[in-house]
C-alpha cells in the first residue's frame, strides 16, 4: 500500500523550518520535485480543556506537510479525536482550545490561524484546507436526504455546478469510491445501504471538498474487519492520486503504520512519542508505544499459531 | 517503510453485497436524481398509509361540512318557528333542540367553530412555540435557561384557569378561547421544537456537514429542520385534536364563542337536561367531535409513517 508513497518523486527535507519543541514531527517529503515543501496544518501548543478547567489535551505539537501523512495513534479518551476537530475549530460546546492551530489558507500565502477565529472564518476554512471523514459512517450522514443530495452539497457548495453538471459529477464523486450501481446509491437514503458503502459515501463527500488536508478519523473502526481493509486501500490510493496531506486518527497501531509514514503516540492528552513509522515500530522508546506495538504483534502471532 | 502487523491484504476488491431497496421514495430533496418520476409517484401511491386515508376521510368529512355551512345552512340559527324538542324527521332532519333551533344547523356551523378554533390555535402556538423552541435550542445556555424556566411555568399553568382569566380580561369570544388554547399550546410545542433541535444538533451528521465548510444557515435550512419537522408535523396534528377538544370543553363551560354562534359544546352542555328525552341533541355533536379527533390522530399516525424513510422501509 506504501508504494504509493514510495513510488512519487520524493523530496526529503520537507520539514517546516520553524524551531520545534522536544514533542514536535514534522510529517515527511512533499511529492513533486518542483513543489516547495508547503505546511497544510501546524498545531503548536494545542491545549484543550473543558469548562472545568481541566486539559483533555496538553500541550500537542505536530504539522503536517503537503501531501504527507501523520497518524495520531492512542487509546480511547486520549484526545486525539478532540485533536482532530480542534483543527476545523469544530469543539463541542464547552470546550476550549489554546495554543495555536494554522491551516494553509490557499496553495501558498500565509495559514489561518483556526483557534479564536470566528465562525464565518472557519466556515471559509472548512472542507477546503481541511475536512474530516468520521468514524460511524450512519450517524455522520443525514438520516433524511438522499445520498445523492448529500455528496452534491460540496460539490455546489466548492465547484458551483448545477443542474445536469452537478448530477454528472455526484455520480463520478461516487464512482470514484468504487461504489457498485452510483444510480441506485444516489436515490439511497443512507439507511438502506450497507456500513462499507455509508463509509465509501463520507469519503466521497471529503474527497469532493477537494480539501489539502484530510482528516480521517477512526474511519473504518466500526466496519468489519473485511471492509475494513477495502476502504482503507481505497482511502490510500485515492489520497495519494491527489496529493492530498493525510492525518489519520486511530487506536489501531497496525491500522496506522499501513496508511502512514510518521506517528504521533498520545496517552493521557499529551504527545509521549513520536517519529517514523519505522521507528517507532522497530524500537519504541516510550512503554507505552511499546505496549501498543506488543498487543499488535501479540494478535499477528496468535492469528499465525493457528494458521500453522 | 515496513509493515510489520496484520494489514498486508488491503486489495481493493468487490464491495460488500448491497442491500435490497424498497424502491425509490416520494419526497425528492437531493439534486442528483429525478429521473423517473412515474416509478416514484406510484411507488408511493402503493405506500400510503391506511391510517392517513381513514384519518382524511373523517377530517374531510367535516371540513366538507363547514364548507358547506358557509353557503347554506337548512334554517338561519337563531330561528325558533320549528317548535321545541321536535323529533328527527322532516322538515328538521336532526329535529330541534329545547329552545326550537334547528340541530342539523348547529352541527354544520359547529364544524366551522370547531375547525376554525382548531387551525387557529394551532396557527398561534406553532408561530410561537416553533420559533420560541428554535431560539431556545441554539442559544447560549444563559438564554436557553430562562426561556426553559418560562415554558416549564407557562405548562404548569392550568389551560383552564389561563381561559378564565383571560375571558375576565376581555370577553367570552371564540377569539378569546382560541387565544388562551393557543397561548397553552406554544409552551408545549416550543419544548419539544427544543429538544429536537438539542437532539439533532448533538448528531454526528451536523459536525459532518460543518466540516466539508456548510455555514450555520445551511446547517438549519438543510440538515436542522428537515429532521425535526416529521416528528413536529405529528405532534402538530394531535395538538390540532387536542384544540378542538379543549374549544369544546371551553364552550361547554360557557366560555367559548357565545350564541347564536353554535359550538359543538355548548350544544352537549345545552342538551345535556334533555339527554333521555331528545338523545340526538347530545349523540350528534359527540359522533362529530369523537370524527374530528380521530381522524385527526389518524392523520398524525399516517404522517408519522409516511414522512419517515426509515419507517417507509418496513411497509
Amino acid at each position: 500500500m506504501n508504494e504509493f508513497e514510495k513510488s512519487g518523486p520524493a523530496v526529503p527535507g520537507a520539514k517546516t523550518a520553524d524551531a520545534k519543541t522536544s514533542r514536535t514531527v514534522a510529517a515527511g517529503p512533499a511529492p513533486g520535485p518542483a513543489a516547495p515543501a508547503a505546511t497544510v496544518l501546524d498545531v503548536r501548543g494545542l491545549t484543550i480543556r473543558t469548562d472545568q478547567g481541566r486539559a483533555l489535551v496538553s500541550d500537542l505539537s505536530f504539522s503536517i506537510g503537503a501531501g504527507s501523512r501523520l497518524g495520531l495513534v492512542g487509546e480511547s479518551g486520549s484526545g486525539k479525536s478532540l485533536t482532530a476537530l480542534a483543527v476545523l475549530g469544530l469543539l463541542p460546546p464547552g470546550m476550549t482550545a489554546s495554543g495555536s492551530v494554522v491551516l494553509a489558507a490557499g496553495a501558498d500565502g500565509p495559514g489561518a490561524e483556526v483557534v479564536g477565529a470566528s465562525e464565518q472564518r472557519l466556515t471559509g476554512l472548512r472542507g477546503r484546507a481541511a475536512t474530516i471523514v468520521f468514524q460511524e459512517p450512519l450517524t455522520a450522514l443525514d438520516p433524511l436526504m438522499r445520498i445523492g443530495g448529500q455528496v452534491a452539497g460540496p460539490l455546489r457548495r466548492w465547484r458551483g455546478l448545477r443542474g445536469a453538471a452537478l448530477r454528472r459529477a455526484v455520480r463520478e464523486a461516487l464512482e470514484q469510491v468504487r461504489l457498485p450501481e452510483p444510480d441506485r446509491i444516489i436515490r439511497a437514503y443512507p439507511h438502506e445501504i450497507s456500513g462499507g458503502q455509508r463509509q465509501r459515501v463520507a469519503l466521497a463527500m471529503a474527497l469532493a471538498c477537494e480539501p489539502a488536508l484530510l482528516i480521517a478519523d477512526e474511519p473504518t473502526t466500526a466496519l468489519d474487519v473485511t471492509v475494513q481493509s477495502e476502504v482503507l486501500a481505497l482511502l490510500d490510493g485515492l489520497v495519494a492520486e491527489r496529493h492530498m496531506a493525510l492525518l489519520f486518527v486511530s487506536h489501531d497501531l497496525a491500522v496506522v503504520s499501513a496508511v502512514t509514514d510518521h506517528v504521533v503516540v498520545l496517552k493521557d492528552g499529551s504527545a509521549v512519542e513520536s517519529g517514523t513509522v519505522d521507528e517507532i515500530v522497530r524500537r519504541p522508546r516510550h512503554p507505552y508505544t511499546r505496549d501498543l506495538v506488543d498487543s499488535a504483534r501479540h494478535l499477528e502471532s496468535a492469528l499465525e499459531r493457528i494458521v500453522r | 517503510m515496513s509493515e510489520p502487523t496484520a494489514m498486508e491484504s488491503t486489495k481493493p476488491t468487490r464491495l460488500t453485497k448491497p442491500t435490497k431497496l424498497s424502491g425509490p421514495a416520494k419526497t425528492d430533496r437531493d439534486t442528483g436524481t429525478g429521473k423517473e418520476p412515474g416509478t416514484a409517484a406510484g411507488a408511493s401511491r402503493g405506500r400510503r398509509s391506511p391510517a392517513l386515508v381513514a384519518g382524511c376521510v373523517l377530517v374531510g368529512l367535516i371540513v366538507a361540512i363547514a364548507l358547506v355551512s358557509l353557503f347554506w345552512v337548512p334554517y338561519a340559527p337563531d330561528d325558533t318557528s320549528g317548535g321545541r324538542l321536535v323529533p328527527p324527521g322532516l322538515p328538521h332532519l336532526l329535529g330541534t333542540d329545547k329552545l326550537g333551533r334547528d340541530l342539523l344547523t348547529q352541527l354544520m356551523t359547529g364544524a366551522r367553530i370547531a375547525l376554525e378554533a382548531g387551525l387557529g390555535a394551532i396557527a398561534i402556538g406553532a408561530a410561537l412555540g416553533v420559533c420560541a423552541g428554535l431560539a431556545a435550542g441554539f442559544a447560549t445556555r444563559w438564554l436557553d435557561d430562562t426561556l426553559s424556566t418560562l415554558l416549564d411555568v407557562l405548562i404548569a399553568f392550568p389551560t383552564l384557569l389561563l381561559a378564565m382569566l383571560m375571558v375576565a380580561a376581555r370577553s367570552a369570544s371564540l377569539g378569546t378561547a382560541v387565544l388562551a388554547i393557543g397561548f397553552a399550546m406554544t409552551a408545549v410545542i416550543a419544548r419539544l421544537t427544543r429538544i429536537l433541535v438539542k437532539r439533532v444538533l448533538a448528531l454526528d451528521y451536523i459536525t459532518a456537514a460543518r466540516t466539508s465548510g456548510t455555514s450555520w444557515p445551511r446547517v438549519i435550512t438543510g440538515h436542522v429542520l428537515p429532521n425535526i419537522w416529521p416528528t413536529l408535523v405529528v405532534n402538530l396534528a394531535q395538538q390540532f385534536g387536542l384544540a378542538v377538544m379543549a374549544e369544546a370543553s371551553l364552550s361547554f363551560l360557557g366560555l367559548g364563542a357565545p350564541p347564536p354562534n353554535a359550538s359543538w359544546g355548548r350544544m352537549l352542555h345545552e342538551a345535556q337536561a334533555t339527554v333521555f328525552t331528545a338523545p340526538t341533541g347530545v349523540v350528534a355533536p359527540g359522533v362529530l367531535l369523537v370524527m374530528l379527533v380521530v381522524g385527526v390522530n389518524l392523520i398524525a399516525d399516517g404522517l408519522r409513517d409516511t414522512l419517515d424513510p426509515t419507517r417507509r422501509r418496513t411497509r
